[in-house]
């Protein structure tokens, strides 16, 4: 179970999400440009801290301002992929791959580089550097660098929105894949219904830095296109936190 | 012709000196000068433009007077290199190490300005993303930042070695004008120019200045190249 509780005041900007979400399966986290969808998994990675809230991942309590717990990014055991990739352009992609991968200790490692390597098919890339990538291999890059730190979560920050729409159509049977091929769940920061269909099993929705409904994606996505007052129906129970 | 091309023992000891006591003075100052451009650029504190303004001071101040700040603090009567001398036998006057720390001293701002505007310029989001990978703040400045800063290490590293072959004015106040001990290039150019028939002495000294300061700029600028191009891919 995901158990995410967070505020945090930006300026005038005020974030405020409250949800659960299920161990398995990939759980989209949907809103406009702006809603707080990228500052609420930050704080879960740990890149930026909470003012107030709880966040557990498996069973770990990996923040919570009430008993003082704040865990560094880098002892979360979270995989991020970031929307710009941000590979380290002075390593080659085996460096890349493997920066995380030698820092996870060998007994918590349950993800080989070979299996990695072959389910994104970057093997011919392996000792070229990330200048000389497309933005559709630096994405794959990016995912395995994260899952080879064997994680117990990947986070996901639009990553199909620095790549073409031609190439969208090969990453995302390779996310599509992720969750059962290494038993991990993966929170999916997106904005584009057609991502959510092809992807989401979960669906938790944002605007204006607040949490406002969660549910079974298919379903919300219906409601959503079906015009339904999601913020209307859903207001009361998101206050009440 | 060819004796006119070889050193004179006297010009060899200069020459050798102002390499020795420069690389020194660069070595010396250099962890010292990325920990700062690195609070420079990273760090919010109150009293960081004071830090800022000291760092910068012997840029500023005539070299005179730095000469002669580092005669009264660190002089083998002043509080610090008394100090320095009676815990680790460490002195500073009147020596070649003297020498080398007024040069590190006068070119700490160079080396620092350099350092800092390429700290800048690194994408903290590589950082955070090195965090989220395992790494702990120390590991991903040592595997991330510095390997990102190189170019403007190197950068720093030449300007400021460039600067202490320079150094004349805070040396010759604060360890004086002592053959084989602090009399470099700059030094003995000067005492040349203060003897009788010293011309043309002083004339081969300012030729051997000018070449070696054309090798460092040519050198660095080959070696920011070869850095530039592999991060470039």
């Amino acid at each position: 179970m995901l158990d995410i509780r967070v505020a945090r005041r930006q300026g005038s900007f005020q974030v405020d999400a409250d949800f659960k979400a299920k161990n398995t399966g990939i759980t989209a986290l949907f809103g406009p440009s702006g809603a707080g969808k990228t500052s609420v998994i930050n704080m879960v990675a740990g890149l930026l801290r909470p003012d107030t809230g709880r966040i557990v991942v498996q069973d770990r309590v990996l923040f919570d301002s009430e008993c003082g717990i704040d865990l560094p990014p880098e002892k979360r055991c979270i995989g991020y992929i970031f929307q710009d990739g941000r590979l380290f352009p002075h390593l080659t992609v085996r460096g890349n791959l493997t920066y995380g991968m030698r820092l996870t200790p060998p007994k918590q490692r349950c993800i080989a580089l070979d299996q990695v390597v072959d389910l994104l098919g970057i093997k011919h890339l392996l000792d070229r550097r990330p200048a000389k990538l497309s933005g559709g291999e630096k994405q794959r890059v990016a995912i395995g660098r994260a899952l080879l730190t064997s994680p117990r979560l990947l986070l996901m920050d639009e990553p199909l929105s620095s790549i073409d729409d031609g190439r969208k159509e090969d990453l995302l049977p390779f996310i599509a894949k992720l969750p059962r091929a290494f038993c991990i769940p993966i929170l999916y920061v997106t904005h584009s219904i057609d991502e959510i269909e092809r992807l989401a099993d979960n669906l938790v929705l944002m605007a204006d830095g607040k949490s406002i409904a969660t549910g079974d994606a298919a379903e919300m996505v219906n409601r959503i296109q079906s015009g339904t007052n999601l913020r209307v129906q859903a207001g009361p129970a998101a206050t009440t936190c | 012709m060819t004796e006119a091309l070889s050193l004179t023992p006297l010009e060899a000891e200069a020459l050798s000196l102002s390499l020795w006591v420069s690389a020194w003075a660069v070595v010396g100052s250099l962890p010292a000068g990325i920990a700062a451009a690195w609070v420079l650029a990273r760090l919010k504190f109150p009293g960081k433009i004071l830090l800022d303004g000291l760092v910068h001071l012997p840029l500023v101040l005539p070299p005179v007077v730095t000469g002669y700040m580092l005669l009264v603090l660190m002089g083998k009567n002043g509080p610090l290199g008394a100090l320095l001398q009676k815990t680790i036998g460490l002195s500073f006057s009147f020596n070649w190490k003297g020498a080398a720390l007024a040069s590190a001293v006068m070119a700490f701002p160079l080396l620092v300005r350099a350092v800092r505007l390429s700290i800048e310029s690194v994408d903290k989001g590589l950082e955070a993303a090195a965090r989220t990978l395992g790494a702990r703040p120390l590991r991903v400045f040592f595997t991330v930042t510095l390997p990102l800063i190189m170019p403007g290490v190197l950068a720093g590293v030449i300007l400021s070695f460039a600067r202490s072959l320079s150094e004349f004015g805070a040396t010759i106040t604060f360890v004086s004008n002592i053959p084989g001990q602090t009399r470099t290039l700059p030094l003995a150019l000067y005492t040349l120019t203060q003897v009788p028939g010293g011309e043309a002495g002083a004339l081969r000294l300012c030729v051997i200045s000018v070449l070696l300061a054309l090798l460092a700029l040519v050198g660095s600028e080959l070696i920011a190249r070869h850095i530039g191009r592999r991060l470039r891919g």
